[in-house]
């Protein structure tokens, strides 16, 4: 058996498990559980409840992000309920000896960025969170993925999960990214086509050369959004790329086995004729600035493409939601979204919340200013990111082009914190979900890449980057 | 710690025509602060259920006394987007225990059959034929027999539907996944040492 060519996915899997029996999902080890304050209560409780500890403490991390505030973070949070999810977490950590990047420490930040970030995901591993972009870390060549809550206390209790394996798609790119196109158009381009169900029941290996030549950033936007699809998550094999980015982080292994791991980290690739359920392939040159215009990823087009109209539309059973979904919008179908007025640009999340997403965006405001009647809101994905653009004058850059810089968190993402977009008001926003009310009651979502968002921030409407860059 | 026991159910069934319901919908963001499992029911489907002002919105289904029941039954891919197990607890505690659907979202299903809420995925064709025997007659009975893993309406049509065997047991009996990982706790201790 050993000998047949096999999936990068299947070999990850098959090192994780502990026990395989007819009849019997799978018994995955986790090499790294991560938590947060809203799916992590109830699975402590489900501890105490049996009397016992957590199996591996070292394996396991924990940050504030959903509800925090990204104002006076320093003060306590003001919203009551907030506030108790987050002391609940420390509380919870304190007692069972999980290392907490709480509110306020250098490391806090989004989940799913300070993992990369400190050197805690590595290629190889088996990660799993309560949040379903767990997806995200699968760009260093990794099998993550988001669970519930039941199954956070089983990974807190025994350090495993029960999974059954799913079956694996490859989504192969390959060819040259046209202007102004970034990795967050690749991806909801690729949604756009399979739509919000089109990988349900898979785990997405993304290969070709435009991926091969994206940056580990870049990386991790696109593997963020694999749930978007329905996949259970999505990964890349790890290469020179994955290597540096990780060499030298806080936590990343050192020195000589650092070297050693990198030698064993070059075998981490399907092997040559691995079969895949599904594969797919894409021209990189087919994919243009993308936008959402409705209330899942799914939703999207290029953004000089007209909404589609009923007739249009590929699946019949599919109009009564299209329907509801433009309505929600306030959008006629077969309408253009290009030259629309936007009254709220964020700039943030797991998806784009980066020190290059930042980076990108100054590049593009740097000696310009918002348009008059737009509200521009940067939200870096962790302290570190805040602290990075700080140091090379990025604040300056918003600043001066009237965008509020703020402290790290979901923020905007999802209407649990302060940050919300107000009733019936449009939001082009780099996070990845448009789903009704996601962002605040009411609110209206575009879904489109940092550039597309900055662009819109300068001309106060939906417009197409090239015409900038 | 054991869960709710499953066989056969037999109820009226509440119809939500609508696809691609994700867990934002299910219950937003905003109700996600408790710390317990219990009480989201009050805010399953929040804002399609009320209006700002908190004032039931009579056009929605959950508001309307003609249709209630055990058995939700919802367009495809149901159950999308964020992880949260809170979208099954709010299911539950609505006061249901099976969800038909003819396509459901992984992490959905597996947060179902976690919570003994009965995922139940028929053909796109049967999904249509309940929503319309519930049209016609609202009182109309739906049999989700887990036994036998078979959907029947009041005209003796059925459709088989699939589970996982080992979910199944543990539906049938209430056993609880963790109850069988904590029993494997020697072995992974031993397989952590060589991993
Ligand atoms: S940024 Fe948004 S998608 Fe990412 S973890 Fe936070 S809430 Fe979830």
């Amino acid at each position: 058996m050993s000998q047949t060519a096999k999936t990068l996915f299947d070999k990850i899997w098959d090192a994780h498990v502990v026990r395989q029996s007819e009849g019997y999902p799978d018994v995955l080890y986790i090499d790294r559980h991560f938590i947060h304050e809203v799916t992590s209560p109830q699975a402590f409780d489900g501890l105490r409840k049996r009397g016992i500890k957590v199996f591996n403490t070292s394996r396991t991390t924990a940050t504030a992000d959903h509800n925090v505030p990204t104002k006076d973070q320093h003060l306590p949070i003001k919203e009551a309920l907030s506030r108790h999810q987050v002391e609940t977490l420390r509380k919870n950590c304190a007692e069972f000896g999980v290392n907490l990047y709480d509110l306020g420490h250098p490391f806090q930040g989004i989940v799913h960025i300070i993992g990369p970030e400190l050197g805690l995901t590595l290629p190889g591993m088996t990660i799993v969170c309560g949040d379903s972009h767990t997806s995200t870390h699968g760009a260093f060549g990794n099998i993550a993925f988001g669970i519930g809550t039941s199954e956070v206390e089983q990974v807190l209790a025994t350090q495993c999960v029960l999974q059954y394996k799913p079956k694996r798609m490859k989504i192969e790119i390959n060819g040259k990214l046209g202007k102004g196109v970034l990795a967050k158009d690749i991806i909801l381009y690729i949604i756009s086509k399979i739509s919000a169900s089109g990988a349900t029941g898979y785990f997405v290996e993304y290969a070709g050369d435009t991926i091969r030549n994206l940056s580990m950033e870049a990386r991790m936007t696109i593997c963020n959004m694999s749930i978007e699809m329905g996949a259970r998550g999505g990964l890349i094999a790890p290469d020179e790329t994955t290597f540096n980015y990780i060499k030298g982080r806080q936590f990343a292994p050192k020195g000589e086995q650092f070297d050693r791991l990198v030698e064993q980290w070059r075998h981490l690739k399907s092997d040559d004729g691995a079969e895949f359920d599904e594969v797919l392939k894409y021209d990189a040159a087919d994919i243009a600035p993308m936008i959402t215009y409705g209330t899942n990823p799914g939703m999207g087009i290029k953004v000089t493409d007209r909404i589609p109209t009923l007739n249009e539309l590929k699946d019949i059973s599919e109009h009564t939601s299209f329907s509801k979904s433009l309505e929600y919008m306030g959008l006629e179908p077969g309408a253009q979204l290009l030259g629309r007025k936007v009254d709220y640009v964020f700039i943030g999340s797991c998806t784009n919340a980066r020190i290059e997403d930042l980076r990108l965006v100054a590049q593009m405001v740097k000696g310009k200013k918002k348009a008059p009647d737009v509200e521009v809101w940067v939200v870096p994905g962790s302290k570190q990111v805040e602290q990075q653009a700080r140091q090379e004058g990025l604040d300056k850059i918003f600043e001066e082009a009237g965008f509020e810089l703020r402290g790290p968190g979901c923020s905007a993402c999802l209407g649990m914190n302060e940050d919300k977009i107000p009733a019936g008001k449009y939001c082009i926003s780099t996070s990845n979900r448009n789903f009704e009310g996601r962002q605040g009651p009411k609110s209206r979502t575009f879904l489109a890449s940092p550039l597309s968002a900055a662009a819109a921030a300068i001309t106060g409407k939906v417009t197409d980057v090239r015409e900038l860059v | 710690m054991s869960k709710e026991k499953f066989t056969t159910l037999k109820s009226t069934a509440v119809p939500l025509a609508i696809e691609n319901i994700d867990t934002d919908q299910i219950i937003p963001a905003r109700f996600l602060k408790a710390t317990t499992r219990e009480g989201f029911g009050e805010n399953l489907f929040r804002d399609w259920r009320y209006d700002a002002d908190g004032n039931p919105k009579a056009d929605f289904v959950l508001n309307n006394t003609t249709y209630s029941g055990k058995i939700l039954v919802a367009g495809k891919n149901f159950g999308c987007g964020s992880s949260r197990e809170h979208a099954a607890w709010a299911i539950y505690d609505g006061g249901f225990r099976v969800v038909i659907s003819s396509f459901f979202a992984d992490i959905f299903k597996n947060n179902a059959l976690n919570n003994a809420l009965l995922p139940v995925q028929v053909s796109d064709t049967f999904l249509k034929k309940i929503f319309q025997f519930i049209e016609k007659n609202p009182s109309t009975i739906i049999t989700v027999d887990l036994t036998k893993q078979q959907v029947v309406l009041e005209d003796g049509s059925s459709e088989s539907f699939d589970i996982n065997a080992y979910k199944k047991t543990c539906l049938m009996n209430g056993y609880d996944d963790i109850d069988y990982l904590i029993s494997l706790r020697d072995d992974i201790k031993q397989f952590e040492l060589t991993h």
